[in-house]
């Protein structure tokens, strides 16, 4: 087995173009899947039925199907009702509903696990059930909820590599556009997972911080 | 048969309230009548119901059966328009118990804001009131409490005699009609206690109307315009506190004393020896 050094020095400054658009779509995913999870994870502890099951339906939904079918679903089932987007927007739309759903299990635990006592205590100055969540419950879970939020979006970036399937031209796209080109699949494959690594290892670096920066009550 | 060391008006009424769980009966119809500025105080052995009647009065926990008003006002139900009546929801519940401040036992402080934010929440988020009115407020309730000096403390950086006194002002600052106290000294270190019950004395002393449960015999002798011995989820004898005390006329009344008698002499020992502190 040898290497091709001369593919791989080309291959470094093609694979960073894709590198760049899946930094792109992991973050508009992650920021739009981190706003819908939050909504629904506090929705999924409402005290109406109606939307605590409309919630769970939906995460129900979302853990019981596969990724690559959800995108598949948003990218050529949704033009039929008249919504298009393009390649990158299908591709990120998929991505945030499908984090959404694991972000709002995680919300719902955490808030969920409040001590008691805490729910009582602001009944008991006769707040309601949307602000105990949001100014009582939900500062005291940010805390354990970051560890859980990070693993969603970590995974929700390995899962972006899927989006190649409908061309968006991210980082494992870009790798497979150059296999196809010098067919060098051992190369190029074992660049995108070190790629990759980098791009998680960092990730879950900045969560630790985050974290240790979180008060602890 | 309701005993009243107090006249005046009732500010709160119980009728009837029982409280079952699965098949255990906790509450057995109790009636409770509480006049303004009355200090009552709840005593009886664990397990006797007297933390369950109060979670009930303020609908913590759902009675199984019974009336609770607060001035005349009902609680945990709404009249409909043919004058019959339904249960409150959450959404009128919360408006119906701002009536009442409650105590907990272990203070169940917002770890995640000041004490002075403890305090002003309920007049800011629950009252419409502007924040710095708010804080305003919340400010001159801690100092009824003696704790000017540490409004800007989290409650972690409180000792658990400090963390109830600001429980308690949280629980005064809406200006409540009647004050409940479940055990507020049973999660302290007995250093700490002192400073506790001097507050609760203090508010009663200026006309708080306050519901005490307490295992603090000496302070309950001592506080108390009305004692009730509850026993089984039933009160079983209720009076002045030196008649219950003195001259208990129930025998479960007198076996239950009859237990604290050697702690109660040691207590009175003790608040001899120590002479009142001031705390900040």
């Amino acid at each position: 087995m040898t290497i091709d050094w001369a593919v791989v020095e080309t291959a470094i400054p093609l694979l960073a173009k894709g590198t760049l658009v899946t930094l792109q779509v992991s973050l508009v995913a992650g920021v739009l899947a981190s706003i819908l999870g939050f909504v629904l994870g506090l929705c999924a502890l409402s005290n109406m039925r109606l939307i605590r099951g409309v919630v769970l339906g939906y995460v129900d939904f979302v853990r019981g199907t596969p990724l690559l079918i959800q995108i598949f679903l948003v990218f050529f089932a949704l033009p039929v009702i008249g919504i298009r987007l393009s390649e990158i927007w299908a591709g990120i739309a998929a991505l945030a509903f499908n984090t959404a759903g694991y972000i709002a299990e995680t919300v719902r635990g955490c808030v969920g696990s409040v001590e008691r006592g805490q729910t009582e205590a602001a009944k008991s100055i006769g707040m309601t059930h949307p602000q105990i969540l949001v100014s009582i419950l939900l500062p005291q879970a940010m805390r354990p909820i970051i560890p859980p939020l990070t693993n969603e979006l970590i995974s929700m970036m390995k899962s972006s590599s899927l989006l190649s399937v409908i061309s968006v031209y991210e980082l494992t796209r870009a790798g497979q556009a150059i296999i196809s080109v010098h067919f060098v699949p051992f190369e190029i494959y074992l660049l995108l997972a070190l790629y990759y690594y980098v791009l998680i290892k960092t990730l879950s670096w900045l969560s630790r911080r985050l974290e240790r920066r979180m008060p602890v009550f | 048969m309701a005993t009243r060391a107090h006249s005046g008006d009732l500010v709160l009424t119980v009728r009837g309230l029982t409280k079952t769980f699965a098949d255990k009966t906790v509450l057995q119809a109790i009636d409770l009548d509480v006049a303004r500025g009355e200090t009552v105080v709840i005593i009886g052995a664990s397990g006797s119901g007297k933390t369950t009647l109060l979670r009930c009065i303020n609908h913590l926990e759902s009675p199984s059966a019974g009336l609770v008003d607060l001035e005349g006002r009902p609680i945990g139900r709404i009249e409909r328009q043919d004058g019959s009546f339904r249960p409150a929801n959450e959404r009128e519940l919360a408006r119906q118990r701002r009536g009442i401040g409650f105590v907990f036992q272990r203070f169940n402080l917002f770890p995640h804001l000041t004490a002075l934010d403890n305090v002003a929440i309920g007049l800011y988020k629950v009252r419409g009131v502007p924040k710095a009115e708010a804080r305003e407020r919340a400010a001159e309730q801690l100092m009824r409490v003696f704790l000017g000096e540490h409004m800007m403390k989290l409650p972690g950086q409180l000792s658990g005699g400090q963390q109830q006194r600001v429980a308690i002002a949280r629980a005064i600052v809406f200006g409540p009609v009647v004050v409940l106290y479940d055990e507020p000294t049973s999660a302290l270190d007995p250093e700490l206690v002192r400073e506790v019950l001097d507050v609760i004395r203090m508010l009663a002393g200026e006309g708080m109307t306050s519901v005490i449960v307490t295992h603090e015999m000496s302070f309950a002798r001592e506080v108390a315009n009305r004692v009730i011995f509850l026993d089984a989820g039933a009160i079983v004898e209720q009076g002045l506190p030196a008649q219950v005390f003195g001259a208990p006329r129930e025998p479960r009344t007198r076996r239950f004393l009859e237990h604290f008698r050697s702690s109660l002499a040691n207590v009175e020992q003790s608040d001899a020896q120590s002479k009142p502190e001031t705390e900040t």
